[in-house]
Order: structure tokens, then sequence, then C-alpha cells
């Protein structure tokens, strides 16, 4: 990152900090229950996981006796890869969804995708600690191992940054960048082994499937939270490069087209 | 602190064939460019003085805003550059950017945060934001409940509740109800006579001559002219009350004012005067003096309908008082070529003290925006003096009359 976008993003902290909790009151604002509704769905998600994999199908993973086992595997790849899900959908449109400020006010435009990213880091961070919690009261939380993956969230958040802020570019030019957003979402999510294991596939499909840079990272997470293994890191680190790389190409992006925006909203 | 510096300013837009041609470009490398230049602004220079007050006047599309946006930073320019010393505070069209589904309150202090103000700066300001806005418990509904003079009232309020070093304000105040114009337009005074530095684009002629020093008149993305409100708003008046042949004069006058003339010219003056009870010609008018305006024209072609108008103003550029034929119902009908006319209109001079300027026009119906075969600015001026009167403050000698009825006191 450069130092003029980190002192940029420093000197409008005030206004990203705000934007992040209006953004946050806005959304639950007309509830009765208000962010109670940040912890409930999680919560109903995991919850519905448990019930039908684990009690109505009886879906058992390869080696995995305990009845949380497959929700536990799921919870971790889910989650995770809603944040990335999140940053990408939203940062593709956060230019022209704000377009009607950036027309009239001049301030870092590097501030809105800053504003994105955090807020889908809170809404992770909430529904993560239910996980969390989870564990902990079926006795299956991993223990110390739990910390290694803050390195891959760290990798994982830095990918997602780098891909939207590349589709949030393109997308003001190109508006057919938004709606391929979402079908690549689409296809992405089936081709990483979250709701299925890589172990059920067969020989050829494995061999694809490792070349989806999220696969190692969903299955570092499952490894964390379900087998308590450490993560491979001789995986992770073509993911990290790869994820700076996008950072880097993203930055140029914005950097190059950041004013030709304001022409185009 | 406030100065502002353009220097060869301009603007141009993109514009691609198609969307695969804008593709082709981003992508090959070293290729052609594929997109035409588009120019809103081009070539524009000016500085406006700290603490000076500028009016930027011209018809739509003529890129006033486009400038402004140039001047604020929210559009980057082409060519030139901008150069700023102090903070600018602008209020670009309505509502500076509120978000809908948010209070007021909240896009208020979002709004103070993207102007640079601290969370705490802007909580002790908030009572005074409040207080100007004068929009009561709405303050803390969505502002998508908001009318759009109430959201601009807020924004207001917002752009200026801490006096700016620069002012920028494009069209919004328009939107406002008179009260709030008013209002807004005292603030901007005020703010003027501590130093700030003051950009307006307006339609009303009004907030610009009251308002501005100086008033740049912008066509085509070109700067036309530059100069005292009055002359340039004179000259943008003539130039829209019709855009086919014909031509502007500006004269300068010996007291330092210009008289433009503009028009087709297919009638036109010959001459004016304004006379007194004696027909002798006058300059110094007493207060509620009887006064004879005689006018004679000359018509060039055969003309179905000329009508002619006066129309008196102040040293401030406002319109006292105006009539024209068409409203008298006295319309001269089926003119020929060469045919000579002379008006009188009689009036008494119901006005009060100081310096006045006559304006004429000839037109075919009540406005000259139809047909304007001639309208002079300042055709004549005089001065009213005060010598048998009593005295009075105000432009409208209204000659009052009192009776008083004293109460008697009881015990």
């Amino acid at each position: 990152m450069s130092p003029s976008i980190i002192k940029a993003i420093w000197r409008y902290r005030g206004f990203i900090l705000g934007s992040v909790k209006r953004e946050f009151e806005a959304r639950y604002r007309n509830s009765l229950l208000g962010a109670a509704w940040t912890i409930l769905q999680p919560l109903a998600m995991i919850t519905v996981y448990t019930v039908v994999f684990s009690e109505l199908m009886r879906t058992r993973l390869p080696g995995m006796g305990s009845p949380y086992a497959y929700s536990t595997f799921l919870c971790a790849g889910l989650l995770t890869w809603g944040l990335f899900s999140e940053i990408l959908q939203r940062g593709q449109s956060v230019f022209i969804e704000n377009g009607n400020i950036i027309k009239k006010l001049n301030f870092p435009r590097i501030c809105l995708p800053a504003i994105t990213v955090l807020n889908a880091l809170i809404n992770f961070c909430i529904a993560f600690a239910i996980f969390l919690a989870f564990l902990l009261v079926t006795r299956n939380f991993p223990g110390w191992i739990a910390l290694y993956a803050v390195p891959i969230l760290i990798v994982q958040v830095a990918f997602a940054i780098g891909l939207s802020v590349i589709a949030g570019v393109l997308n003001v030019f190109f508006r057919d960048v938004g709606q391929f957003v979402g079908i690549l979402l689409q296809f992405w999510f089936w081709f990483t082994p979250i709701v299925y294991s890589t172990a059920t596939l067969p020989q050829s499909a494995r061999t694809l499937i490792r070349m989806n840079p999220m696969t190692p990272l969903a299955q570092a997470y499952q490894g964390i939270f379900l087998y308590k293994q450490t993560p491979i890191w001789r995986d992770i680190w073509p993911v990290a490069l790869l994820a700076v790389a996008l950072c880097g190409l993203g930055l140029f992006l914005f950097r190059r087209h950041a004013g030709d925006m304001v022409d185009e909203l | 602190m406030g100065a502002i510096q353009i220097k060869g300013l301009g603007k141009a837009y993109k514009q691609y064939p198609s969307q695969w041609a804008r593709l082709a470009e981003w992508i090959v490398p070293f290729g052609a460019q594929r997109h035409q230049k588009h120019w809103v602004l081009q070539d524009i220079n000016f500085e406006v003085k700290a603490g000076e007050a500028v009016g930027i006047v011209g018809s739509n599309g003529a890129g006033k805003s486009t400038l402004l946006k140039l001047i604020t930073g929210t559009v980057r320019p082409t060519a030139g550059e901008v150069v700023l010393h102090g903070r600018v505070a602008a209020m670009l069209e309505l509502g500076m950017g509120f978000h809908p589904d948010f209070t007021g309150r909240q896009n208020a202090i979002m709004g103070g945060q993207l102007l640079g103000l601290s969370l705490e700066t802007i909580n002790n300001l908030m009572p005074a934001i409040e207080a100007f806005a004068e929009i009561g418990d709405y303050i803390d509904q969505p502002v998508r409940t908001y009318s759009s003079g109430m959201q601009m009232r807020l924004a207001f309020s917002v752009a200026t509740v801490q006096r700016p070093d620069i002012l920028i304000v494009d069209e919004a105040l328009s939107v406002g109800d008179t009260y709030f114009q008013h209002k807004s337009f005292d603030r901007i005074r005020t703010f003027r006579k501590e130093g700030t530095t003051l950009l307006i684009v307006s339609h009303d002629r009004y907030a610009i001559q009251t308002v501005c020093d100086r008033a740049i008149l912008l066509e085509a993305g070109h700067v036309k002219m530059e100069g005292p409100p009055i002359d340039v708003l004179d000259y943008y008046h003539a130039m829209m009350a019709e855009r086919d042949h014909y031509k502007i004069r500006q004269l300068a006058l010996a007291d330092g004012r210009v008289a433009t003339i503009s028009g087709t010219g297919e009638v036109y003056i010959t001459d004016a005067q304004l006379l007194d009870e004696s027909n002798q010609p006058v300059k110094s008018v007493k207060v509620g003096q009887d006064l004879n305006l005689v006018v004679s024209i000359k018509a060039r072609v055969d003309l179905p309908r000329v009508v002619l108008g006066f129309m008196i103003t102040d040293r401030l550029g406002h319109c006292i008082y105006g009539i024209n034929t068409h409203r008298l119902e006295q319309p001269l009908e089926n003119m020929v070529a060469g045919e000579e006319a002379t008006y009188c209109f009689r009036f008494p001079a119901r006005l009060g003290k100081g310096s006045y300027s006559l304006s004429l026009s000839l037109s075919r119906f009540d406005s000259h925006l139809d047909k304007n075969f001639e309208w002079r600015d300042n055709a004549l001026m005089f001065h009213v003096f005060n010598t048998k009167r009593e005295d009075f403050v105000g432009s409208s000698w209204l000659d009052a009359k009192v009776d008083i009825t004293r109460q008697p006191m009881h015990e």
C-alpha cells in the first residue's frame, strides 16, 4: 500500500468509522430486535446445519464420529467464504452506489472500499464469535491452534480486497463486471470444498480443485477447527503472493482511473 | 487565505463509439486512442482575490457547474490547474450527497466529517446546525422523508456552520423558500464581511447583483465576459433575449456605468429624453415632480406590432417601476418601413433620494424574450433630490399622512 493512501485513510478515519457505525445502525433501524439479528442469523444457520445434516440426514464425514463434525466443517468454510464474498460483492458496486457523494464532495475515494471491508469484517466477527461459542459449548474448541486462523484470514481478506477494488473500478466503466461477479461467485462457491470434502471426489476433480486459490484457505479453516491441524503453509504461500499481486493491480487501476470515475457516474 | 487561481483550465469528457472500443483502448498496449474528446470547458483563466465575491452566469450547458466541480476537486481537470488557498465549503446541487436512509443528524455528522471536522467539533456545532436549519424534529428522521427544501436547509446549515475561507454555492439556494433564501443570503453576507471568498452560480439576477463584486459570463465553455455584475448581467440578459442575428453594443457612460444596447434593430430608438413640466430636459428631479418621458422610434422594416417599455432601476439595479404599451393596451400596429413615432409617458417622480437609471425596450409583445427589437440598458440617468418634501427613507414616496388620537388619562 502506498503511503498517500494510508495517510488519506488515516486522515478520514472519523468519516470511515462513522460510516461503518451508521451503516450498522441503519440496517436494524425500524426493527424491534435491532442488533440481536446480527447474532440470530449465524445462530440459526449453525442450528439448521447441525439439525439437518447431523440429526436428520445423519451425514458423517469420513473418519469423524462426532455428530457435530459436519456442521463444524460446514461453518468453518461457509462463514469465511461469506466474508470473502461479501467484500467482493459489495466492493464491486461500492463506487456506483456512492456515486451521489462522489459527484458532490471531494474526499479520498479509497475511503469507500475501506468502509465496505470494515463492515464485512464486523459482520464476520460477530458470526464467527457465535461459531466459536458453539465449538466451546459442544466441547469441540480446538484450543490455541485456533489462532492459526488469523494469518489465513489476513491472506483471505487481502485476496478479497484486491479482487474487489479491481472489480469496483472496472465496474464503473464496464457495468458487465458487476453482473459477471455475481455469476463468478456462484460457480466459485461450488468449486471450493466448502459443503463437500475433496476426499469424496474422483482424482481428476481433485487436481482441478487444487488449482483454485480458495481451496487451501477453506481446507486450512476446516483443518484447524475440525481436525485440530496446523495449516499446510506451503499451500498458503502461493495464495498470499497472489493476494499481494491482486492488491497491487487493484491499486494501480484505482490510481489510474479514480479521477475519471466521476465522469462515468 | 481564500484566493482562487485558475490557469488554463479545461475539461473534456471521453466519448467512445462503443463499449468495445473502450475495452480495446484499455487492453491493447500502445494502441491508438479510440475516444473523442468532448470539451465542455476550455482555456479558463481567472483569479479570485481573497475576500472577493464572484458570480458565474451563463445559459444551461455553458459549463458553470462543471467549473465549480473542477474548483472543488470533485472532477479532475483535463488541462490546466486550480490553486486554492484555505478551507473550502461547497454546496453543489442538492443535498450534499445525503444518504436517504440515515437520519438528518447522521447525515449532518457525515457531511461534517467529509468537510474535515472532527466528531467532537461536529457534536459541539450540532445545536447551531439544528437551529439554523429550523427543521425541528425531522433532524432525527431519515432524510428520505425530507422535502427538497428541507434537504437544502440542512445541507446549507452543515456546509456553513463554520466560516470557510472559500464558499462555493451552485444554484442550490433557489430550492429553499423565500424565508430561507433570505436567511442564507444573510449568512453569506456576514461571511463576506468577515473575509470569506465567495463563488456563486445563479440565475437569480438579484442574488448576483447584491452579493457579488464581479461576474463572469460563461458561454459554450469559454469565458465570454468578466466585469462588474450589472454590466455582465445586462450583456447576458441581452444575449439571452435573442440568439439569432443581432448585435450587442456596450457604451461607456460618463459616470463609469455601461449602457448595453442589443436587439435586431428592425425598429430602433432615435431619441429618448426625460423632460420636466415645461418640457426642459432634466437630470435632477425633485421628489413628486411631474415628468415626461419622450421617446422617438423609427421602423426599418414593416412590422405588425411594436411595444415600447421603460423600466426604472435604482443604484443597485433593483427594479422600481416598469411598464410597457402592451400592458397599457396601446401597442402600435402595422408599422411600415420608414415610419416614425413619438411616445410621451407622463408620470410623477414619487421616488426616494438617490440616482436612478432608466432602460428602454422595443419588443413585439410583453416580454423581450419573444422578439427583441431593441433593448437599451441605462438609456437615461437621473438623480432624485428631496428639497420640498418631508425627509423620508426608501425608494418610494408614499406621501403618508398621519392622524393621532390621544386617549385621555383616567385616574
